[in-house]
C-alpha cells in the first residue's frame, strides 16, 4: 500500500472526527452540566441538514444556507428548551430518554410532512465539487472545507470554555453543579445558553454533512449513536474528552473500513472475508469504547471527580 | 320518536335508496376486471414506486380504463415497502375486492412475502420490478410472471460488457446484503475473469471516503457498482469529487443511472456506462409511442426502466384479456393467455421462458448531455446480450 493511501485515510478520519465533535460537544455539555440526556440532539442535526439543503437550492448560496440553517435550528432549540427540556432537569434519566425520544419521533414525522418521505439532495457548492491537489493526492476540496470548519470550531470552543467567563461558569456547573449554584452561578441560565450553542453546532454539522451524505429522515438517529459513543469515551461533560474521542472514533472507524476488509481477504477465504470485513469494521468503534472503559471506566477525561 | 327525528330517519332511508340505485343498475353490466396494485409511495422505495405508478397510470389511461376492451378497475394502495403491510393489503384485496390480477411491489423481499397468498388464491402476479432468484428457480410458480427481469440479469449484462471491452483489472462493489451479493455474482458469472477486488459496503452507507481511497490505491481500469437509491447518488457524486473519473471507468447498474437518479446527480454523471434491457430511445414503434405519451403526461420527463416495465405489465394484461374475450374467471386459461399473449413490449421482441421470466435483449446505455441540454441515457449501438435467459430457469419445474 502506498503512503498516499494512508494520508487519504488520515484526512478522511479527521474529517469524520470533526463532524462527530460538532455533535458530541453540544451533547456532552448538556449532559455534563444539567445531567440531562437529550436524544433529540440528532433531530437538531437533521433540521440543520434539511433547512440548509432547502435554502441552498432556493437561493444558490451555500454560505447563506448554512447561516439560515444554524439560526433556524437555534430558534427551534430555544423553543424546545423553554417548553419541554427545562421541565426534565429534575426528572430521572428514564423520563428524559422517553420525552426526548418522543421529540425524535415527532421531528421525523414533521420533516416527512414538510419535505416528503424520500431523501433530498443537498447540492455541493460548485466551486468545491472537484478535487484539489494535496501533496500529490487529489483530495475532494469540499472535505477539506469540512476539516477546516471543524478545526476552527474546535479552537473556538477551546477558547470559549477555557478562557472566558461563560466557560468558567460552564466548567463549574459541569464539575459540581450543587457547589456552583451555592456560589451564586445561575446554572439554569448558563444551561439555556449552552443548549442553544449545542444546537448551533449540531445544525452546522448537519448543514456541512448534507452535501456528503444525502439529507434524509432518520439521519439524526444514525449519527447520534457514534456521538454518544464519543461522549462516553471522552468522559461525560468534558469538551476536551469529546474532542480527543471524536478524532479517535473518526480515525478508528475509517481505518476499520479501509484496512480491515483488504487485510481479512489476505487471511480468510473470500466469501468469509466479504461477510466478516464490513461486520468487524462496523463494530470497531464499539470495541474501542469497550477497550477504553476497561482502563478508564469514567472516560478519558472525566469532568467530575 | 319525535316528528323531527322521524322525518330525519325517513330522509336517511330515502338517501340510501337513491344512493344505491346506480349500484343496482351496475349489477346488470358485466363486472369489471379487478387489478390489485400494491405500491411503494412512501418508504425506502418511494422513488422507484412513483415511477411504477406513473408508468402504470399512463397505460391505464391510454387503454381507457379497460383491459382487452372490458372495463377494469385498478385498486391502488400504498404499502410503504413493508412486507408485512403488503401481505395484509394483499389479503384484503383477495378477500374483499376479489381481485383477478395483481402487480406493484418494488422489492424482492415483498414479492417473496406476498407470493404464496396470491398463488394459493390463484391470482396471477405480474412483477414490474422484483425478480428474485427463488421465484425464477426452484420456487417458480405458474402464477408468477417476471415481466421485468431476473435480479441477476442486469448485472450479468454489465459483466458481459466489461468482458467484451477487455478490461482485465476490475473492482466490483455492492452493499453487503442478499441483493448486493446476487448483483456481484451476476457480474462475475459472465465476466468470468478473476477480479482485482470485491468491496462490500454497509447497507444504507452514504459516505464512501474509505472505499474511494481503496479504489484509488487499487488503480483498476474499471469499477462496477450496484448501489440503489441515495447510496448510488452519493457514491457517484463522491467518486467525481475525488477526481477518480479521470483514471477509472465507472460502470453502473441501470438502477444507479436511471432517469429518476440522473437529475439528482446532474452533469457529473455524463460519460457513465450502464447496461439495461430498456432504453427510452429504443427505436421500436411501441416504445416511441410510450415515451412520447409519457413525456406529454409528465412534464417532459423521460421514463425510467421501472415506468417502462410497469407499462408493459398492463399491456401484457390487456393482450391476455383480449385473447380470452374478457373471461378471466378461468384462471388456468388466464395464466396460459398471459404467458402466450403477444403484446408489443417497449423493449422490442420479448417472450417468456419456461419459468415465466422474460427472455430479452440487453443494451448498453451511456449518460450524455442531450441536444436540449438535458442529461439523460443514450442507447449505444449493438447489443450486450441477445435473447438472454436467466441462470435459474433450469431449476424451475414448469414446462
Amino acid at each position: 500500500m502506498d503512503p498516499t493511501f494512508f494520508l487519504e485515510q488520515i484526512f478522511n478520519g479527521l474529517g469524520y472526527g470533526f463532524m462527530l465533535f460538532l455533535l458530541a460537544a453540544g451533547l456532552t455539555l448538556v449532559f455534563g452540566i444539567m445531567d440531562t440526556l437529550n436524544l433529540a440532539h440528532g433531530s437538531l442535526f437533521m433540521v440543520g441538514g434539511y433547512v440548509s439543503a432547502a435554502v441552498h437550492v432556493q437561493s444558490g448560496s451555500f454560505m447563506l444556507a448554512v447561516g439560515v440553517a444554524v439560526l433556524a435550528t437555534v430558534l427551534l432549540a430555544a423553543l424546545l428548551e423553554a417548553l419541554l427540556v427545562r421541565r426534565l432537569y429534575s426528572r430521572d434519566h428514564l423520563a428524559q430518554v422517553l420525552a426526548t425520544f418522543g421529540i425524535v419521533l415527532i421531528a421525523d414525522d414533521l420533516v416527512k410532512l414538510v419535505w416528503g418521505p424520500s431523501p433530498i439532495m443537498a447540492p455541493t457548492p460548485a466551486q468545491l465539487s472537484g478535487p484539489i491537489d494535496l501533496l500529490g493526492l487529489p483530495y475532494p476540496s469540499y472535505r477539506l472545507l469540512i476539516l477546516g470548519a471543524g478545526f476552527a470550531v474546535a479552537v473556538g470552543l477551546y477558547l470559549l470554555v477555557n478562557h472566558s467567563r461563560l466557560g468558567m461558569l460552564v466548567r463549574a456547573g459541569a464539575s459540581n453543579r450543587a457547589m456552583a449554584e451555592f456560589m451564586g452561578v445561575r446554572v439554569s441560565k448558563v444551561f439555556a445558553i449552552v443548549f442553544a450553542l449545542g444546537a448551533a453546532l449540531a445544525a452546522l454539522a448537519g448543514a456541512l454533512m448534507g452535501p456528503i451524505s444525502a439529507v434524509s429522515i432518520g439521519m439524526g438517529e444514525a449519527i447520534l449513536i457514534p456521538a454518544l459513543v464519543v461522549i462516553v469515551i471522552g468522559g461525560i461533560g468534558s469538551v476536551r474528552g469529546a474532542f480527543v474521542a471524536s478524532l479517535l472514533v473518526g480515525l478508528v472507524d475509517t481505518a476499520g473500513r479501509a484496512f480491515l476488509p483488504p487485510l481479512l481477504r489476505e487471511l480468510l477465504p473470500p466469501a468469509l472475508a466479504a461477510d466478516a470485513g464490513p461486520a468487524i469494521a462496523g463494530i470497531a468503534m464499539y470495541m474501542l469504547m469497550a477497550g477504553v472503559l476497561v482502563f478508564k471506566p469514567s472516560g478519558l477525561f472525566p469532568a467530575r471527580a | 320518536m319525535s316528528a323531527v327525528l322521524a322525518s330525519r330517519f325517513l330522509m336517511g332511508v330515502a338517501t340510501l335508496a337513491v344512493g344505491s340505485m346506480p349500484l343496482l343498475a351496475q349489477a346488470q353490466a358485466p363486472a369489471p376486471i379487478k387489478v390489485g396494485v400494491a405500491l411503494d409511495i412512501s418508504g425506502p422505495f418511494a422513488a422507484p414506486g412513483a415511477e411504477i405508478r406513473d408508468g402504470l397510470n399512463l397505460a391505464v389511461k391510454l387503454l381507457g380504463n379497460k383491459l382487452g376492451g372490458v372495463p377494469a378497475e385498478f385498486i391502488q394502495a400504498d404499502m410503504a415497502g413493508n412486507p408485512e403491510q403488503a401481505r395484509q393489503l394483499v389479503d384484503r384485496m383477495i378477500q374483499r375486492e376479489k381481485i383477478d390480477l395483481f402487480t406493484g411491489p418494488v422489492a424482492s423481499n415483498v414479492a417473496l412475502a406476498v407470493g404464496p397468498t396470491l398463488f394459493a388464491a390463484k391470482v396471477p402476479y405480474l412483477s414490474p420490478n422484483a425478480g428474485p432468484s427463488q421465484l425464477a428457480g426452484a420456487q417458480c410458480n405458474a402464477y408468477f410472471f417476471g415481466t421485468s427481469y431476473q435480479n441477476d440479469s442486469m448485472h450479468e449484462a454489465a459483466g458481459q460488457y466489461a468482458a467484451t471491452k477487455g478490461y482485465s483489472k476490475v473492482v466490483i462493489m455492492a452493499p453487503n446484503y442478499p441483493a448486493g451479493k446476487d448483483a456481484l455474482n451476476g457480474f462475475k458469472r459472465l465476466y468470468k475473469k478473476p477480479l482485482a477486488d470485491e468491496i462490500y459496503t454497509k447497507v444504507g452507507q452514504l459516505d464512501f471516503a474509505a472505499e474511494l481511497a481503496q479504489l484509488r490505491a487499487a488503480k483498476p481500469e474499471a469499477v462496477y457498482i450496484f448501489q440503489a437509491g441515495g447510496m448510488g447518488i452519493n457514491f457517484i457524486k463522491q467518486f467525481m469529487a475525488a477526481g477518480l473519473n479521470k483514471d477509472i471507468t465507472l460502470i453502473s447498474s441501470p438502477f444507479t443511472a436511471d432517469e429518476d437518479i440522473i437529475p439528482a446527480v446532474g452533469s457529473s454523471m455524463v460519460g457513465l456506462f450502464n447496461a439495461s434491457s430498456y432504453a427510452h430511445d429504443l427505436p421500436n414503434a411501441a416504445n416511441q409511442k410510450f415515451v412520447a405519451e409519457f413525456r406529454k403526461a409528465y412534464n417532459g420527463r423521460y421514463p425510467s426502466l421501472y415506468a417502462a416495465f410497469a407499462y408493459d405489465v398492463v399491456m401484457n394484461m390487456d393482450a391476455a384479456v383480449k385473447q380470452l374475450g374478457g373471461k378471466v374467471s378461468d384462471r388456468p386459461a388466464l395464466v396460459k393467455a398471459l404467458k402466450s399473449a403477444s403484446f408489443d413490449s417497449v423493449r422490442g421482441p420479448v417472450k417468456y421462458g419456461n419459468n415465466q421470466f422474460l427472455i430479452q435483449d440487453y443494451y448498453l446505455r451511456k449518460v450524455v448531455q442531450g441536444a436540449d441540454g438535458k442529461v439523460t441515457n443514450q442507447l449505444q449501438p449493438g447489443k450486450v446480450l441477445t435473447a438472454h435467459q436467466d441462470a435459474f430457469a433450469g431449476q424451475c419445474g414448469l414446462k
